[in-house]
């Protein structure tokens, strides 16, 4: 066996190290210089930070095996690498250890299905009541939105239209209904937490509540063609009243 | 022709002994030199996005003559870009990742390590690689026609994929080449490994790279027919005017569509995944199965828990098919579905785990040698598990909603197919080539393209988890324009940069390749000491494999065993 076993892992260790400083230093440099943030963007929706919660609890289960079992991998080459006159141990398993690691794990998942669900219901279950409904229906490359207009009905001659501007009341709960007009896009509100499917030939249903003022902006996640990169929308969050401003402006606009 | 008939010497000329050949190691070969090929190929072309990911926009001079429609002047035009990523995909999948695994070591392990001379089907084996050939032109043919190759992503999701042009439809051919291939080779796997093996090989006694194979195969034989009616129906929707993915009322760039009606757009994602899904796990339980045979090999200790190791890989492959729509999370499908889809993927993880643990528990108390390919398969150990791990993230539904295409998605896939697959591809490789090739391979030059392809892997995918968790989604020409991505150059160009040195650190794992072939110290019969049947012949084995047919007394992993003056007991010692 000798004859195939690697005496020196790397002949030049100080090449190695300084191979490796120089790969440590280059993200380091990138992080710093970017003066940038590493983590999600900042959560503007009610189930925004439920979302984040689970996506913790999710980091720390897996984050924590992950230590656990790179830490074993790693004691386990050094510890027992080969070494002349120690054999290896003549072991076929261990029907207890078999056991421990099927329960645990599983235990475990089913903790975070659990938990999911509970999340996954509240998002996609009934929403709450709604103070506004608004309609967006996509295209390539561009966001139809249609608010109702001062009937508070959808589908009446004296509908507002815009296209990319999507403006939220803050503290409302809106109903969105999602689809579209040639192939599949989706709705990507990062702040929100929320992404859906726009489909042809179906309609989705959806509801936001935004919990603070801001501008965003709408990005398609679904590839819809070469124009998929630019077709970029943008959300003002603001209070009840300078939405019902808004409104009004664009529909004297519109009606002008 | 029977295997027994086969296995007569071969008096046949250059053309059936090299190219057209029924010899199950020759097409193990010739699909080993087609996948290493297109995966460099499709390194190329995911350098190529690199560039214009870390330098959104600046030109690329010598581009322009390569290819003048795409990169005018050097600087990449959207449409070229959607391309070269739904290129990457369908070339690593279809021509890489699935061949190098099943058609390479399928091919060229099976017969060799049940003791078999042949395939049960010759050739139908030969005829499995030699559809690969076209399906490869055909699916390159499409840079070259009207509008470019397809663009819609390897998942090719409806309606995009029905408006799109000729590239599209050489896609959609492509496949069905390809996926052919597949259901024969597979027949072919499973006919073999059932009524081929040697006198003494039980199931429990089989190798679990063969395990891994015929559970591969089941899965191939199962999965694929839906992958090709599904793209047989997607060129019916697009060429005679049937509607089963197309609904009434589509208005595209303005043209109304009048001549569909009652299609569903969701059928195809569903048709996709319920191949694709399964797919993923193609892709990586050969590797898995590989990944054992080397960690028992050089840990010099029985493979840790066999039979929960049969039993785990078993139940990812019954689980696999019951997880497909995990990928629909935000589809806008039923919710309820999405509870159950999730519960299963949660499951999956269980079978997961059992494999993980069993393979630490294979190194503890062994006798290590870092050999290339146990750098290999630990660095797959190491991978993978990232992989795996972040997999949870993405079943967890509401997490997934946010996660969902972004580049986090592209962080989880690359470590289980690059960081899974191909690193164990290439412990496979770096195992087996003095059984191939008769030669061994170079030590130093292994363990420098193993460790440095280990550092430059991590450096380009693992912020891609990064970028997903800020927002970054993936299939994107060009996310500088969005504010919350704008701080993001920095990471990218970096990214870029690595990915670079990645591409060019598969340079040394060439020329260790080619000069070990020529140069390389002769193989003796058995140069790692192991146990399986292919190392009781020569290297390469001749036309035949075995000069007497073996007969197998021992299980498949009997090292270490104590009172015997070697620590290996072959297969077939009596």
């Amino acid at each position: 066996m000798t004859r195939i076993s690697v005496r020196h892992f790397f002949p030049h260790k100080k090449c190695l190290t300084l191979l490796l400083l120089l790969l440590a230093a280059e993200p380091a440099w990138a992080f710093g210089s970017g003066g940038a943030r590493f983590w999600f963007p900042e959560a503007v929706s009610s189930y925004g930070a439920q979302v984040d919660r689970l996506f913790v609890i999710v980091l720390a289960v897996t984050g924590a095996i992950f230590f656990l079992v790179e830490g074993a991998l790693l004691w386990f080459l050094i510890r027992y690498r080969r070494r002349d006159g120690v054999a290896a141990a003549y072991v076929h398993g261990n029907v207890r250890a078999e056991i421990i690691w099927t329960v645990i794990p599983a235990a475990i998942v089913l903790y975070l299905a659990l938990a999911s669900q509970r999340v996954w219901a509240y998002i996609q279950g009934p929403p709450p009541p709604h103070q506004l409904e608004l309609e967006i229906k996509a295209e390539q490359f561009a966001w139809n939105i249609r608010y109702p207009g001062p009937d508070g009905r959808l589908h009446t001659t004296d509908d507002v239209e815009t296209i990319n501007q999507l403006h939220l009341p803050v503290g409302q709960v809106v109903l969105i209904n999602l689809s579209s007009k040639d192939v599949i896009h989706s709705l990507f509100l990062p702040q929100f937490r929320l992404k859906r499917d726009a489909v042809p030939g179906m309609t989705g249903r959806m509801w936001v509540q935004a919990t603070n003022t801001g501008n965003f902006e709408i990005v398609c996640a679904e590839l819809c063609g070469l124009g998929h990169y630019r077709m970029r929308g943008f959300v003002v969050i603001e209070t009840p009243d300078a939405f019902q401003a808004w409104l009004k402006q664009v529909q004297q606009e519109q009606s002008a | 022709m029977s295997p027994a008939q086969h296995s007569a010497p071969s008096r046949a000329g250059f053309w059936r002994t090299y190219v057209f050949s029924t010899d199950h190691k020759v097409i193990g070969i010739q699909f080993l030199i087609t996948s290493l090929v297109m995966l460099l190929f499709g390194g190329l072309l995911a350098a190529l996005m690199r560039w214009q990911l870390g330098w959104p926009g600046h030109p690329l001079p010598f581009m322009e003559q390569i290819a003048p429609n795409g990169m005018p002047g050097g600087v990449m035009v959207p449409e070229y870009y959607n391309m070269l990523f739904t290129m990457h995909g369908s070339i690593m999948i279809f021509f890489g990742i699935i061949p190098i695994l099943v058609g390479a070591f399928g091919n060229y392990l099976i017969p060799l390590k049940i003791g078999a001379p042949d395939m049960a089907f010759p050739r139908l084996n030969m005829a499995s690689y030699w559809l690969m050939p076209p399906a490869i032109v055909i699916m390159l043919a499409g840079f070259f026609v009207e509008g470019g190759a397809a663009s819609a992503g390897w998942t090719s999701y409806t309606p995009l994929s029905a408006t799109l042009g000729a590239g599209q439809t050489c896609w959609i051919v492509s496949v069905i080449f390809v996926g052919t291939s597949s259901i024969i080779g597979a027949i072919n796997y499973i006919a073999t490994i059932i009524n081929l093996r040697a006198k003494g090989l039980t199931f429990f006694r089989l190798p679990m790279s063969i395990w891994a194979l015929f559970i591969t195969a089941i899965m191939s034989l199962l999965a694929t027919p839906v992958l090709a009616s599904a793209v047989i129906m997607l060129l019916l929707d697009r060429g005679l005017g049937t509607s089963f993915f197309l609904p009434a009322g589509m208005v595209v760039d303005g043209v109304p569509w009048t001549g569909h009606s009652g299609g569903q757009v969701l059928l195809w994602q569903h048709l996709f995944w319920f191949y694709s899904h399964p797919a993923v796990y193609i892709m990586i339980l050969p590797a898995m199965g590989f990944v054992s045979d080397i960690l028992a090999n050089f840990s010099r200790k029985p493979l840790f828990g066999y039979h929960s190791m049969v039993y785990a890989i078993s139940g990812i492959a019954v689980l696999g098919f019951l997880v497909w729509a995990h990928h629909m999370f935000v589809s806008g499908m039923n919710p309820a579905l999405g509870t159950s889809f999730m519960a299963a993927t949660m499951v999956i993880a269980v079978p997961t785990g059992v494999k993980m643990f069993n393979w630490l528990a294979t190194l503890w108390r062994g006798s290590i040698r870092l050999t290339t390919p146990m750098f290999h398969a630990c660095a797959f150990l190491s991978l993978f598990l990232v992989g795996g791990l972040t997999g949870i993230f993405a079943a967890s539904m509401p997490v997934d909603i946010y996660l969902h295409d972004t580049y986090f998605i592209v962080a989880h896939l690359h470590y289980v197919l690059l960081g899974g697959s191909l690193f164990g591809a290439f412990a496979g490789i770096t195992y087996w080539f003095p059984k191939m090739f008769g030669r061994m391979m170079n030590e130093r030059l292994g363990l420098a393209h193993g460790a440095l392809s280990f550092l430059f892997f991590n450096a380009v995918m693992f912020p891609m988890f990064i970028l997903g968790i800020g927002g970054m989604p993936r299939r994107i020409y060009d996310w500088s324009q969005y504010a919350h991505l704008a701080h993001f150059g920095p990471l990218n160009r970096m990214m870029s940069v690595s990915a670079f040195c990645l591409v060019v650190t598969q340079f040394i794992f060439m020329v260790n390749f080619f000069w070990s072939l020529f140069k390389g110290k002769r193989a003796p019969e058995n140069p790692w000491e192991a146990t399986t049947l292919e190392w009781a012949t020569s290297s390469p084995p001749p036309h035949g494999n075995f000069a007497t047919p073996p007969t197998v007394f021992h299980g498949p992993y009997e090292y270490s065993v104590p009172g015997r003056a070697t620590d290996w007991v072959a297969q077939n010692a009596a």
